[in-house]
């Protein structure tokens, strides 16, 4: 019954995404070309490798509002790091960065495990923290394209069979993930505690320490990311991703993640992710000011989460009348 | 300790006894706090004790603080609204839109208003009438708003406002105080009497606490929700005006992040994020504490975003103080 439910709203998603397709392409057949649209996906990455993490957090009743934040603090220590020293080979900066985002999220993680803040108010805090902490580092200056190594800013651009390495990268986090929330106690444990925290506490899981572990999973991809942003757009400064915890959000929403926890896919993030990435990339293609933009996926978040809640109401409607029966 | 470690969302009872108890000393950790940081302040700089400054310092807080008081009714409520700081860029927006259409002062407000109340109601039928949660919701709204303002504005601004609307923001009404700051204690004293006093308080509080046994006890839990949300798009709406006027002019970008700070405010204020509980005077409290930290740095010369590492550690940490303060008092009794 659940799955049938989920795998509709995917469903539901894949088609809206092709109508999208569809109506972009009549306007602009080019659009539709496989190398465009590996362009949109490679574009659309690393929101997708973020609304993985956050759907993590989501789904056990939690919310991160501080991964952008964390996102910019790892890809301005990258960028410094690199600046300095040239010699660091990348993968070893790559796994420390990410090391340093799971470090950040695990203060969040702290914060709600150990004292109970409600998670809101802890990454609200935390957000504001890492931003101010970026601008103690660099003193607000930026770190351009020609202070940073040359194999720093390739790795996220290396063709590896055909495409982008920032396409396998988020291609691998998707597959990782996806076996993380199925295939291991990890992963049911953060339905579990998303679905029914006290009845996880009756089967034995740690409410708060599943929590604690979502957090640190959502601060290694942003860390991951923010090297990934920082080298693929070759400049790093205070204001990285500003904004774009929304955004992030706004991708899990959109693909079905529900706001309450216990609900939600990778498919559905990986989708939620993808719709606003096509919309992104297609406004300027048919012609709509990139002023648009933010009114139109403000339009869209509203009318996915009126979808899901109808979704929703009607399981509950279901069940209800099941009861009358018996 | 399994119990511990449950969310205090899903057990409001103790949290709301919890923060009952410390309700009273909360307001007083407040005005021990306010009083250290002017204390600090008037040490670490000659120029802090000015009239004229002081009365300048109070613009880092009103118009935010505007916006809070009626947020703390939201999220006493249970509910939360993240939309407010694009309600001020639409409503700026259109009251520009309304200038170089040539419309005078009273009309511009007439504008800033309605769209304030406009926007407002836009959020209270998608959360009321369609039953979805508030916190998507006004994030929804929030791009839409904005995007709006830039659909609208493109990348230019709006300036050149006439001479009599820059008194919501530049007047004065008794000697230093500013027209902003007779608002601010105007609307104080509103919301308290509102919260604290009427039959529609004690209908907030109880919504936050236990929506259905509110529903059950005669509060219509729909109507007072959207009257809710129409008085945080109204007092956007206020604010807009006020800070359009101090900044003779309008960008896209307006009050950008505004809404963090709003409720960052309200949370200080002892307001629980869960609902239930809280009161204006703490809010009243926050604003000026977030206030006077903003304005004792601005005079030591440290940059806005270095403020808002103290601002964020201080919002954890006062919330964190009396959890960890009643745990250790458990601890002892037992």
């Amino acid at each position: 019954m659940m799955a049938k439910l989920l795998k509709n709203r995917e469903v539901l998603l894949v088609v809206a995404i092709v109508i999208l397709l569809v109506a972009i392409t009549l306007r602009f057949p080019g659009f539709i070309a496989p190398a465009n649209l590996a362009r949109v996906y490679n574009d659309t990455s690393i929101l997708i490798i973020l609304a993985l993490g956050q759907m993590a957090v989501i789904l056990t009743r939690c919310i991160d509002l501080s991964m952008a934040a964390n996102l910019a603090l790892c890809g301005m220590v990258a960028a410094m790091i690199n600046a300095a020293f040239p010699g660091v080979p990348i993968p070893l900066l790559v796994l420390g960065v990410a090391a340093l985002g799971a470090a950040l999220g695990s203060i969040n993680g702290l914060l709600v495990w150990k004292l109970d803040i409600p998670p809101i108010v802890v990454t609200l805090g935390t957000l504001t923290i890492f931003r101010g902490t970026i601008f103690l580092l660099s003193n607000g200056a930026w770190i351009n394209a020609h202070q940073m190594s040359d194999a720093f800013k390739a790795l996220p651009r290396a063709s590896v069979i055909g495409l982008p390495m920032l396409t396998w990268l988020s291609v691998a986090a998707v597959g990782a993930i996806y076996i993380v929330m199925t295939r291991t106690p990890v992963g049911r444990a953060f339905y579990a505690v998303g679905g029914n925290p006290h009845a996880a506490v009756y089967t034995g899981i740690d409410v708060g320490r599943t929590r604690f572990l979502a957090y640190c999973l959502s601060g290694a991809l942003a860390g991951l990311s923010g090297y990934l942003w920082v080298s693929r757009y070759a400049v790093a400064y205070v204001d990285i991703a500003a904004g774009f915890e929304l955004d992030i959000i706004a991708a899990c929403v959109i693909g079905g993640i529900s706001i309450a926890g216990g609900i939600g896919s990778v498919g559905g993030a990986v989708l939620g992710g993808l719709f606003l990435g096509v919309i992104k990339n297609a406004l300027p293609v048919i012609n709509i000011s990139p002023f648009a933009q933010l009114a139109i996926s403000g339009t869209v978040i509203i009318v996915a989460v009126a979808v899901n809640a109808r979704s929703e109401k009607r399981k509950g409607r279901v069940i209800l009348k099941k009861a009358e029966a018996i | 300790m399994a119990q511990a470690q449950l969310s205090p969302r899903l057990i409001p009872d103790r949290l709301r006894s919890r923060s009952s108890r410390l309700l009273k000393s909360w307001e007083s950790l407040l005005l021990v706090v306010a009083i250290m940081i002017f204390a600090i302040n008037s040490f670490a700089s000659p120029y802090f004790l000015d009239p004229w400054n002081l009365s300048d310092a109070t613009f880092n807080f009103t118009e935010k603080a505007m916006i809070a008081f009626a947020m703390a009714l939201v999220i006493i409520a249970g509910e939360i609204d993240l939309s407010v700081a694009a309600i001020i860029a639409l409503s700026s927006t259109m009251m520009g839109l309304g200038m170089s259409l040539g419309f005078d002062t009273p009309m511009l407000v007439i504008i800033g208003l309605g769209t304030g109340l406009l926007c407002g109601a836009v959020n209270g039928l998608l959360i009321t009438g369609l039953g979805l949660p508030s916190i998507v919701v006004t994030i929804g709204t929030m791009s839409l708003f904005r995007g709006l303002s830039f659909i609208i504005l493109g990348d230019q601004a709006y300036t050149g406002y006439p001479a009599s609307f820059a008194y919501f923001g530049q007047g004065y009404v008794w000697w230093v105080f500013s027209f902003e700051f007779a608002l601010f204690v105007l609307f104080a004293i509103v919301y308290s009497v509102l919260l604290h006093k009427t039959n529609f308080g004690r209908a907030v509080y109880a919504i936050g606490n236990n929506q259905t046994a509110a529903m059950f006890s005669g509060v219509r839990v729909g109507r007072v929700k959207f009257i809710l949300f129409l008085l945080t798009g109204l007092m956007a709406g206020i604010a807009s005006i006020c800070l359009t006027s101090r900044l003779g002019s309008t960008r896209p970008s307006i009050a950008l992040g505004v809404e963090l700070e709003v409720v960052t405010m309200v949370v200080l204020g002892g307001v629980s994020i869960l609902g239930g509980s809280g009161t204006i005077p703490g809010v009243v409290l926050a604003a000026f504490i977030m206030g006077m930290v903003t304005f004792g740095f601005g005079l030591l010369n440290v940059p806005g975003i270095v403020m808002s590492i103290f601002i964020g550690a201080l919002l954890i940490s006062v919330i964190a103080m009396p959890i960890l303060w009643s745990r250790t008092r458990r601890r002892g009794a037992h």
